[in-house]
């Protein structure tokens, strides 16, 4: 496997040993959990990421794809649960292909634990694995040295204990899918509005031996309140200090200039405006 | 071995590093007791209609070793106030001291008047804020549970920094984590609380010390729980929690890609 | 170098059991007791013709955990009564709430006292000066927190004076203090100030002239702080649960409660 680039450890180390901070990574200090149910298992998170006590993404998603009926809930530095769970879950497609069979949850877990052991907790990923496989259901964490877990009922991030207070007091085994969601669900919103690291959204993920639903904003208990006065300044409120017009015949060098039809505008990304 | 008289006899630096002599330091600033010994766990405490019910596990901790099991973290103080402590059980058995001389003092003085919940916890709360303002901290977390002036619940928190809080529900250590949100729900807010019977008020108390049970490392299942209302005191020291389920625990097999 | 540091309390040799020494030399053992704490949150502090707003988040926190939903940071001062309710200034404090609270309490206490002994409330100009001097005289063990005082001056205009934890003072037009002081207090630079606003086609590049500093009506400076504390709960995970605020007009101080978000 093509690996990390360590060429700026040794220089790094003496930056920080000379007092240079490290540089902080968006962490998602979440709330994740993880229930099997009668037929299935649901796995869901809240939607808050951080960086320090702000809030760096208000609607950000943490369930993962793995494989069509293989989902990851990931907690810890964002950055390693996205590209831990897409390196993953290319290797186990690939695996797929050449064996010819669907992708088990068992061998998720032990190509995920193997990977992060090697790195010894350096790959900051705490991950909930859940999916249905020729095997049955199965639903696991996975913690970022590397170790696992196997249990009827998960949490996992900043909030797992608020999650995990709810678990215990309403799990039963042999739930119907409504009501394992609802549980799951309950369980996110307990970490939402008791853990500082967990907020906004609840988004919900069920897998099934026949299909998997992604319920993005499950519920949505956040939502902001109407502003009380309009922001939009009156055009040439901000002072031009500086103008410089470049040609098109300028510009032309660098990139294809086409021209618009009479009456068409250009079409860019487009964007929230704040009205 | 060197010249140096000092040295002769004596385990040699370069094998068995320095010898430390800051026990013979006799100037500078005093040490303190800067980190607690024996420890107690979470309380817990939930407003309801008529009162407060609070509840504490009676384990004291040394380390990770359930030392003594069967230590009782709820006082009473004056038939009207329970308070409910964490941290370090030397420092609570102080403050425990330190009460009953206040306790005493206030019986014999000539007002008639008996201390409330309230004016407890401000005392207790001064005492822990100049403590800590002299670096020597009393290593506790408390809850102060009973009626205020005009006979209303009362619940507040102290700490050994000082620092106070008050809200319809309340739990300290890891009950700040695992019961408080289970307590919130039943009373997010004090209009919610001022309708709870003593009834619910009570279950949701015992499912937290459940919770807390199952999942708290340093907790055990035996715990006292009080009720404070104008009827007086109500405290029990040798509960023990009912109906665990551990019924989950047979279906698990293993941690990983084991199957029997 | 063994040899010199044979006795670690004299760095150098040493020939007598008599010269041992009884004093430890350089750094202290570090304490491991930290006597602070940060309990989060966020006030705001806004001036205006004849009306000054203070307002505060309720949110208690420590860590990721929330103490409670409601712990108002903004104090009535120097009333007669336990009440407050003829007190003619306000207090915030944000920061650590032990402190807080203590620094509260002794400045009531100062305020209520010079209102016996002088028959009449103090001003907010010699409150300003007398708070300045309290956190001073903590300078090397301080007070951890930001304090915003507010009141009406002698000519009834608003007044803010805030301060740093050692009583650097300044009475300036508005203010935020806290966690989301650094969100708020651009918004408010932009807002109350007009900074780099600029009024459109009045002239060319440096001639441009700046938007006239108008005081604003009570109105407008109360939906600013909502939106204010609306927009901080929004991105900064330590404010949130309860917005108070306390107005403050020739009338008296009346006191406002809004719900902010609780996640």
């Amino acid at each position: 496997m093509p690996g990390f680039d360590f060429s700026n450890h040794t220089r790094n180390a003496a930056l920080h040993a000379r007092g240079v901070p490290l540089p902080k990574a968006t962490s998602t200090g979440t709330t994740i959990v993880g229930c099997i149910f009668d037929g299935g298992v649901v796995i869901a998170a809240d939607t808050r990421a951080t960086s320090g006590p702000i809030v760096a993404d208000k609607n950000c998603e943490k369930l993962h794809y793995i494989a069509p009926q293989i989902w990851c809930a990931g907690a810890g530095t964002a950055a390693d649960t996205e590209f831990t769970t897409a390196l993953i879950s290319s290797q186990l497609e690939l695996h797929s292909l050449s064996t010819g069979r669907k992708p088990r949850v068992v061998t998720c877990m032990t190509m995920l634990k193997q990977h992060l052991f090697r790195y010894q907790g350096h790959i900051g990923a705490y991950l909930v694995v859940a999916g249905v496989d020729p095997t049955g259901v199965g639903l696991f964490t996975v913690h970022a040295h590397g170790s696992t877990d196997k249990l009827p009922y998960v949490t996992m991030g900043s909030g797992s204990l608020a999650a995990m207070s709810v678990f215990e007091t309403q799990w039963k085994s042999k739930m119907t899918e409504q009501e394992a969601v609802t549980l799951a669900s309950n369980a996110i919103q307990a970490g939402i509005f008791n853990d500082l690291g967990s907020g906004s959204n609840v988004d919900v993920a069920v897998i099934t031996k026949d299909k998997t639903t992604l319920k993005r904003g499950y519920v949505k208990p956040n939502e902001r309140s109407q502003k009380q006065k309009s922001y939009i300044f009156k055009r040439g409120t901000t002072a031009v200090l500086n103008e410089k017009i470049i040609t098109r015949q300028e510009i032309s060098k660098y990139v294809t200039v086409s021209e618009l039809e009479g009456g068409e505008t250009a079409l860019g990304e487009k964007m929230d405006l704040d009205v | 071995m060197n010249h140096l008289p000092q040295a002769w006899g004596r385990p040699r630096d370069d094998v068995y590093g320095p010898y430390d002599g800051s026990y013979l330091q006799n100037d500078g600033p005093n040490q303190h007791s800067q980190s607690p010994i024996v420890t107690g766990t979470s309380v817990l405490a939930l407003k309801f209609k008529d009162g407060v019910v609070i509840a504490a596990d009676n384990l004291a901790s040394y380390g990770s070793l359930a030392r003594f099991t069967d230590v009782k973290r709820l006082r009473k103080f004056a038939e009207t106030s329970v308070v409910g402590f964490g941290g370090d059980v030397s420092d609570m058995q102080y403050l425990d001291r330190l009460l009953n001389s206040l306790d005493i003092e206030e019986a014999y003085g000539s007002t008639g008047h008996t201390l409330n919940a309230q004016n407890l916890h401000t005392y207790l709360a001064k005492v822990l804020y100049k403590r800590r303002s002299n670096f020597n901290p009393l290593w506790n977390q408390l809850l102060v549970a009973g009626l205020d002036g005009e006979g209303k619940p009362f619940l507040a928190s102290a700490d050994l920094l000082g620092t106070t809080f008050s809200s319809p529900s309340l739990a300290t250590g890891f009950g700040a984590h695992l019961a408080q949100p289970l307590l919130r729900k039943v009373a997010p807010d004090e209009e919610t609380a001022s309708k709870l019977s003593l009834e619910q008020a009570v279950e949701a108390v015992k499912a937290s010390m459940k919770v807390l049970f199952y999942r708290d490392a340093r907790s055990i299942d035996k715990y006292s729980i009080a009720v404070v209302t104008k009827e007086g005191i109500d405290l029990k020291q040798d509960e023990k929690l009912e109906n665990q389920s551990w019924a989950f625990a047979e279906q698990i097999r293993g941690y990983g890609t084991q199957v029997n | 170098m063994t040899m010199f540091s044979q006795n670690p309390l004299m760095n150098g040799p040493n020939y007598s059991f008599s010269q041992t020494p009884t004093m430890a030399s350089g750094a202290n053992k570090e304490h491991s007791f930290y006597p602070y704490t940060d309990n989060g949150g966020s006030t705001l502090a806004i001036s205006g013709n004849d009306f000054m707003i203070m307002a505060g988040d309720t949110r208690s926190t420590s860590g990721y955990n929330i103490n409670t939903r409601y712990s108002p940071k903004v104090f009535k001062i120097g009333g007669t009564t336990s009440s407050q309710d003829d007190a003619t200034l306000v207090l915030s404090v944000v920061g650590f709430a032990a402190d807080g609270h203590a620094l509260k309490e002794k400045l009531d206490a100062i305020v209520k006292m010079y209102r016996y002994q002088h028959g009449k409330p103090m001003s907010v100009k010699a409150c300003a000066q007398r708070l300045s001097t309290i956190l001073y005289g903590k300078r090397f063990f301080p007070y951890y927190v930001t304090a915003i005082l507010g009141g009406l001056d002698e000519d009834g205009k608003g007044a803010v004076y805030s301060y740093d934890p050692v009583g650097s003072y300044e009475r300036e037009q508005c203010r935020a203090a806290g966690a989301a002081a650094s969100l708020i207090m651009p918004f408010l630079d932009n807002q109350v100030n007009f900074k780099n606003q600029y009024i459109p086609g009045s002239g060319e590049g440096h001639a441009l002239v700046e938007r006239a500093k108008d005081p604003l009506p009570l109105v407008v400076v109360e939906a600013l702080v909502k939106d204010a504390f609306d927009s901080a709960v929004e991105r900064h995970i330590e404010v949130g649960d309860g917005l108070s605020m306390m107005l403050i007009t020739k009338n008296g101080i009346e006191e406002k409660f809004l719900p902010l978000k609780k996640d």
